[in-house]
């Protein structure tokens, strides 16, 4: 049982969100909570790589949207079914993140370096999205209604709900798995030290290029589900840059680097952006505007997120001040 | 194939356009020279500015170019406040924070445009929006040239603050020392706060420049801000004179991957440039250190 324990609030979660659609039918609701839940499962791929590794991308939008990209393509330009698609989505957000990861890697980009080029790949991927005939050019796939569990298509959506969750939950149990591995202890010693890490013999390089093609592999997965709820991607939904800065938030908001924050993240995010787009009374761009408000607010007052509201204890002590003097490195 | 004379035109045109990028970058550089941050919220901030511009047009009838002091201390101000009040006490002095905050800055910011404004293209008409200069075979856009002069006047001023003015002086020894310019009674807070301002000031007269050729929306300044970190990134984080030049090779670029690749794939050029310089020559052509 002990070394089940950790695993427990997953659970604990999981058959909370598995129990919602018990209590609630109406559409407005589930489909909150399927939307929600695909962008948490899409900010815990960033958390890996940015929580528990320090690498804040700005582009995650390059995987959720190769994720997506990939699917359709695979389903309507090749002709194979939607779960081998869900398949080949991950697999290309690996790929993508092995590319990205290795080219910046490699040349030494940390931090606001990182962070930018990442940003920059994204918005490559969505020209070229953009201007492609294999994706659609500027029109977007319409991925054909074919209503059934085969082809990943459900007519109900407390169904597609259940099946969102339970990828949700094991992403978590995934994570929370790697933390207690020796790759996590690896990935946390390089975001907390990288020359440090390096001079005990851990391979930066490697543990990075690691983290980056799960994350990726992740939030491509995101990217599909998206694709097989709403059955239509184009380039400004797959790789804009609202999905990178989504995940992010949910991530810091929620608790950089824990398994439970990008899902308490998303989910509180979501529910204050509602609350004031319906308080607001339909002025366009307002719950956006309290989502960097928030954004503002937790980096200034809440180091360990929401999550660390909660657990105080285990998290670990925010670096606050701690930078010695800047610009001598 | 196109002509000789067509592709000068363009390359005409790309450098009178890189000349005010060059003026919107500088704005960045300057701010990573001194404070040593990457400001995500510059490309919002040019947005709000440019909006600013409409609106004065509007209620008081001024000329984008008569604008150009009003708004320019206007932005001063709301820099130094920002730079003073938010990102400052906000980040705790650390990299991925002021990142962070900054990008929550131009969300803020992009989405109060938005819900000001809405999410209407605008564009702001003057007697010299149409007209062009014949220089030999070639048509230049007369509000491009005009931008371009006035980018380069203003460059050249913010040069000769940094190199003369007691300020400027202080501003340059923060950015060298910043321990060693407290020593000697420099206030480090108010010069970071000075220098956000500068470059908000920049951006306002960018704003001023820009608005009578080029259109706005709440949504600009994501476009402009990569554009910007390009030009930094390839001229040499914080080199003024790398911002100048970096500027117009981006306008030349941009304007030829245009003519080249077409409207839509054309904007592609700028991000490869970018990622390009940022794996292989990330102190850019006239930085001195990463």
């Amino acid at each position: 049982m002990r070394t089940l324990r950790p695993y427990l609030p997953v659970l604990v979660l999981g058959v909370l969100l598995a129990l919602a659609p018990l209590f609630v039918t109406s559409n407005v609701v589930l489909n909150f909570l399927v939307f929600t839940l695909t962008v948490a499962l899409a900010a815990q791929g960033w958390n890996l790589l940015g929580g528990f590794g320090g690498q804040f991308s700005f582009g995650h939008a390059a995987f959720f949207g190769t994720g997506a990209y990939a699917s359709a393509i695979w389903q309507m330009q090749l002709g194979f079914d939607a779960w081998t698609g869900f398949v080949a989505g991950t697999l290309a957000g690996a790929l993508a993140g092995l590319v990205i990861g290795f080219l910046s890697f490699r040349a030494g980009l940390r931090g606001s370096y990182f962070a930018l080029v990442t940003l920059a790949f994204a918005e490559v991927f969505r020209v070229l999205a953009n201007s492609s005939e294999v994706t659609g050019g500027a029109a977007g796939l319409l991925l054909p209604l074919k209503i059934g569990a085969e082809n990943l298509q459900f007519a109900d959506r407390a169904t597609f709900l259940g099946f969102v969750v339970a990828l949700v939950i094991v992403v978590l149990l995934l994570v929370q798995w790697i933390r207690g591995s020796r790759f996590g202890a690896q990935l946390v010693a390089l975001r907390e030290n990288e020359e440090a890490a390096r001079a005990l013999g851990v391979d930066v390089l490697v543990v990075k290029l690691k983290a980056i093609c799960l994350s990726g592999a992740i939030t491509a997965a995101a990217g599909v589900l998206y694709l097989q709820y709403f059955l239509f991607i184009d380039s400004g939904i797959a790789y804009g840059t609202w999905i990178s800065v989504e995940v992010l938030l949910a991530a810091i908001v929620g608790g950089l680097g824990t398994v439970l924050g990008p899902v308490v993240g998303a989910l509180a995010l979501h529910g204050v952006g509602e609350l004031a787009k319906s308080l607001a009374g339909g002025l366009p761009g307002i719950d956006l505007a309290v989502y960097g408000a928030v954004l503002v607010v937790a980096v200034a007052f809440l180091p360990g997120g929401l999550v660390g509201i909660v657990r105080r204890r285990d998290r670990p002590r925010p670096v606050r001040d701690a930078a010695p003097v800047e610009g001598e490195a | 194939m196109y002509s000789a004379d067509i592709i000068i035109e363009a390359l005409l045109n790309g450098l009178l356009t890189g000349a005010i990028y060059a003026l919107v970058a500088l704005g960045l550089t300057l701010v990573y020279g001194v404070l040593h941050i990457i400001n995500f919220a510059h490309g919002a901030l040019l947005a709000a500015a440019m909006f600013a511009v409409l609106f004065v047009n509007q209620i008081l009838g001024l000329d984008p170019y008569v604008q150009i002091p009003l708004l320019a201390v206007i932005f001063f101000g709301l820099g130094y406040g920002l730079q003073r009040l938010v990102i400052g006490p906000a980040s705790h002095g650390r990299d991925e924070n002021i990142l962070l905050v900054t990008l929550g800055l131009s969300i803020i910011i992009e989405n109060l445009l938005l819900a000001g404004f809405g999410s209407d293209t605008r564009s702001l008409n003057t007697d010299y929006s149409f007209a062009v200069f014949e220089v030999g075979p070639y048509l230049l856009g007369q509000a491009r040239v005009f931008g371009a002069a006035g980018a380069l006047a203003t460059a050249a001023l913010l040069w000769l603050f940094l190199s003369r003015s007691d300020t400027g002086k202080a501003i340059r020894a923060v950015a060298r020392e910043k321990i060693g310019a407290s020593l000697q009674g420099i206030s480090v807070g108010h010069v970071y706060a000075v220098t956000f301002g500068l470059g908000c000031a920049c951006l306002a007269v960018a704003a001023c420049l820009l608005l009578p050729t080029f259109y706005v929306n709440p949504r600009i300044g994501s476009a402009y801000v990569l554009v910007a970190f390009t030009i930094v990134v390839l001229g040499g984080m914080g080199s003024i004179v790398g911002a100048m030049l970096g500027g117009l090779i981006i306008g030349v670029v941009e304007s030829m991957s245009g003519l080249f690749l077409g409207e839509s794939l054309g904007q592609i050029g700028i991000f490869l440039i970018f990622i390009l310089a940022l794996l292989f020559k990330p102190t850019g052509l006239f930085g001195a250190k990463a």
